[in-house]
């Protein structure tokens, strides 16, 4: 076994690292909020132009020709400081039509990969809460081509996104769709999500799709596997900092007489937070090499282990730091309350801890009693 | 030993609960269904409707405008409100200071401001937190210089809640710094229109203005807003903490919370099924709710023991430590329920159904629950040391 990064990783992750603390403090995240877009477009571009978009895409679309641990290099500084700019999910867009776009389709991934034009990932539905495959969003041919119908909830950056990939049933199969935001029929509601940021609800009414043809449940559940190994890489950067915050809150703050740090029962929570910490970033590692896998049987562990972990763990360190904060956490106005609302977002997003259980408890790995 | 409620005691809960459905408000009952928060004017106007039935100031002597329910009336009658998702009442008057005043104060005190605690035509709250006094209150540092006829205070309070809507607010302040730090303390009672007053309200991670800074610039009190002996203040403290323990430690709450997490899964649906009839789900909020109900028999017990004259010891540590838990794992649990929903922020009306529009929210501004009243970490303290024993 070989955990070392090679140079070039190596080099990407410390380019990360230094980018986002110097362009994105954690007072952009706080007041984007309030933004329309709820992110920035520019900075969102000269991420593109650093190429954190093109990671995980073949060199013959435009892309760099990584895996998916290079994505999750970048994220984990992302996670760090609540970068709000749609990298992941515009990655997860790009790769459901990179693996199941016909040639033409593909063209669409050089100015996504530049930044120009952005993709959203539409599959979660009002009524559907986890489940990945459609509910109740159906396709049907039209003449030559498709037109889709139903709504589609929890759409990342519908507002500033130029198309949708967009999952429904056609003939009793999962397939994917591109559709236009401006396509005839086809209406968009945005609201503001408990981390500051801006999700669509899409409304259907025969809107003429493109199919991609490749499509299948089994690429959209490679595509959401990703965003799941994508939202633990996150957390890894995300619980990392908040235990670096929290620490230095119970070395600084004084009560009795004291810094809060010495009190055994404060340093027993923070040892908790730090293992938690660490098996998160343990179960990053192998989710986010196995991702890449097409086997679904191949990665489903390590992705479910990690995605319950960041769940279990994500949700202990974010809470206690509250705790060890005391009335200060509570405020809107502290850093610490950013940290707690992103984590749910990640918990909930690609699957829950629920989910996740139960896949792995279907799967024919859990079924092995050796 | 009989654990029964009474055929007197059932027909005292029939009639509360005919007595809540013909009262309240349309504008009010439509918040309850939903879960919505109540603003302070829909709190006072609630507690003005309880008031004409007796029912604001069931703890009270009649002869100061109360009703002298007893406990298990009582009980009932906070059971049913909550699980009405009735306006919870401020505390800060009818739970706090007031028993206090009625312990401590003067007969002059008792008839200024009884009345309005009880009618709810007076709001109050509470200055106890600095920023620098918060677990270790006894180091606080607001201090009132003794001026002859007045004290003159300056300083800063902090998560002051509901300040910016407060009439009145209880004071913890120094008057002598030369000893140890608890016997230099008092507790003043403030009008919070006196000059030198300021109040900034500010954002809890709910999202809502629930908590404000509270500054004191030169400003002067009257000697007779003195409760109890000067320097005597620490006692006061002491013996509200665990009135306020009790409060927060009351499961009523947690139960409408559970109601609403039920109700919110019975809409889901999930192929024929709602999310109520997923076996392993129903597993998950049963435990929540029999630990709920062992809980509800700790807190008959509690009241029980105050009806028998006693003050709350350190007994009223372990409701508190529980039902906040409690609470936050009830929340976690509707979030998770509401899946990707949960992730609704604050959205206009209508963009997300009514019973699931203020989870969120909650389920932020409950991180605080086990903070407030003393945290939970200081509430082990205490009983560590009080009820097991334990060195220090
Ligand atoms: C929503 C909200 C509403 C509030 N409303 C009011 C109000 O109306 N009026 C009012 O006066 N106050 C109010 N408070 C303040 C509340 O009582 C204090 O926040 C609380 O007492 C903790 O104090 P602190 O915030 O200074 O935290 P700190 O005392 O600084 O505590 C920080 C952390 O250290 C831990 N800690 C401290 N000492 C010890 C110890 N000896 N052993 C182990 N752990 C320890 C704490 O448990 C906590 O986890 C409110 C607070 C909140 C969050």
């Amino acid at each position: 076994m070989d955990f070392e990064l090679n140079e070039d990783q190596k080099l990407l992750a410390r380019t990360a690292a230094d980018f986002v603390a110097k362009e994105s403090p954690l007072e952009r995240a706080r007041k984007l909020r309030d933004d329309e877009l709820g992110f920035d477009l520019a900075l969102y571009r000269k991420m593109a132009e650093l190429g954190w978009l093109s990671l995980p895409f073949a060199e013959d679309v435009g892309g760099f020709g990584g895996g998916f641990l290079e994505v999750a290099l970048v994220l984990e500084s992302v996670g760090r400081q609540l970068v709000p700019e749609p990298l992941l999910e515009n990655i997860l867009a790009g790769l459901a039509v990179a693996e199941g776009g016909s040639a033409e389709q593909k063209a669409l991934l050089e100015p996504l990969i530049a930044g120009e034009k952005l993709l959203s990932l539409a599959y979660l539905e009002p009524n559907g809460r986890q489940r990945r495959a459609p509910y109740e969003t159906r396709a049907t041919k039209k003449g030559a081509g498709y037109v889709v119908s139903g709504t589609k909830t929890w759409v990342s950056h519908a507002n500033a996104s130029d198309a949708f990939v967009v999952s429904a049933e056609l003939e009793g199969e999962t397939r994917l769709f591109l559709v236009a935001k401006d396509a005839a029929g086809l209406s968009l509601e945005t609201l503001k999500t408990i981390d500051g940021r801006r999700a669509g609800k899409l409304t259907l009414d025969a809107v003429e799709a493109e199919l991609l043809p490749g499509s299948s449940q089994a690429l959209l559940d490679h595509v959401l596997d990703r965003g799941a190994a994508g939202a633990v890489a996150e957390g890894v950067g995300l619980t990392q900092r908040v235990l670096e915050i929290t620490t230095e809150y119970l070395n600084t703050r004084e009560q009795f007489g004291v810094k809060i740090g010495s009190f055994q029962v404060l340093q027993h929570r923070a040892v908790d937070m730090f293992v938690e910490t660490q098996l998160i970033r343990a179960a990053s590692i192998a989710s986010s090499v196995l991702a890449d896998d097409p086997d679904p049987a191949a990665r489903l562990e390590a992705i479910s282990a990690a995605k319950v972990q960041l769940s279990v763990g994500g949700k202990y360190v974010t809470q206690q730091s509250i705790q060890l904060h005391g009335g200060i956490g509570c405020t809107d106005e502290h850093d610490i309350g950013l940290f707690f609302k992103r984590m749910h977002a990640l918990n909930t997003l690609y699957g829950d801890e629920a989910f996740h259980l139960r896949r792995f408890s279907a799967s024919p790995s859990f079924a092995k009693v050796g | 030993m009989d654990l029964r409620f009474t055929p007197e005691e059932e027909a005292f809960r029939e009639e509360v609960r005919a007595y809540i459905d013909e009262a309240m408000p349309p504008h009010i009952k439509a918040k309850a269904e939903s879960g919505a928060p109540f603003t302070n004017a829909e709190m006072m106007e609630w507690h003005r409707i309880l008031h004409k039935k007796g029912w604001a100031a069931p703890h009270f002597p009649k002869s100061v405008g109360g009703s002298e329910l007893d406990p298990t009336r009582r009980f009932i009658l906070a059971e049913e409100l909550a699980l009405a998702g009735a306006p919870q009442l401020s505390p800060f008057g009818l739970n706090m200071v007031g028993p206090l005043i009625l312990r401590f104060g003067t007969d002059e005190q008792k008839k200024r401001f009884l009345p309005g605690i009880i009618d709810g035509t007076v709001a109050w709250c509470q200055g106890y937190s600095e920023p620098n006094a918060g677990s270790d209150l006894a180091s606080l540092r607001t201090t009132a210089e003794d001026q002859g006829d007045h004290f003159l205070v300056n300083g800063q309070k902090t998560w002051t809640t509901y300040g910016q809507y407060a009439d009145w607010i209880f004071c913890l302040v120094r008057t002598d710094a030369s000893g140890k730090k608890q016997q230099g303390i008092s507790f003043l009672l403030i009008d919070m229109k006196t000059p030198g007053i300021t109040v900034e309200p500010m954002l809890t991670l709910g999202g809502t203005p629930a908590f404000c800074e509270t500054f004191f610039e030169n400003v002067k009190v009257p000697k007779e807003n003195l409760l109890g002996p000067l320097h005597g203040g620490w006692d006061l403290a002491k013996a509200l903490l665990g009135h306020e323990r009790t409060l927060i430690g009351s499961i009523a709450p947690v139960l409408r919370s559970i109601q609403h997490l039920k109700r919110i899964a019975a809409t889901k649906r999930e192929g024929d099924a709602t999310l109520l009839d997923d076996p392993a789900l129903r597993d998950r909020i049963a435990s929540l709710e029999l630990r709920a109900k062992a809980h509800q028999m700790a807190n008959y017990k509690a009241l029980a023991d105050q009806a028998a004259g006693k003050h709350p010891g350190p007994e009223s540590s372990i409701l508190k430590i529980v039902a906040s838990t409690l609470q936050q794992q009830v929340d976690e649990l509707t979030m998770e329920i509401m899946g990707p929903e949960s992730l609704t922020w604050f959205n206009p009306d209508g963009a997300v159904p009514p019973l699931e529009a203020y989870v969120g929210s909650r389920f932020c501004y409950d991180r605080a629950v086990t903070i407030y009243g003393g945290s939970n970490e200081i509430q082990k303290n205490i009983i560590a040391k009080a009820i097991l024993n334990l060195p220090s």
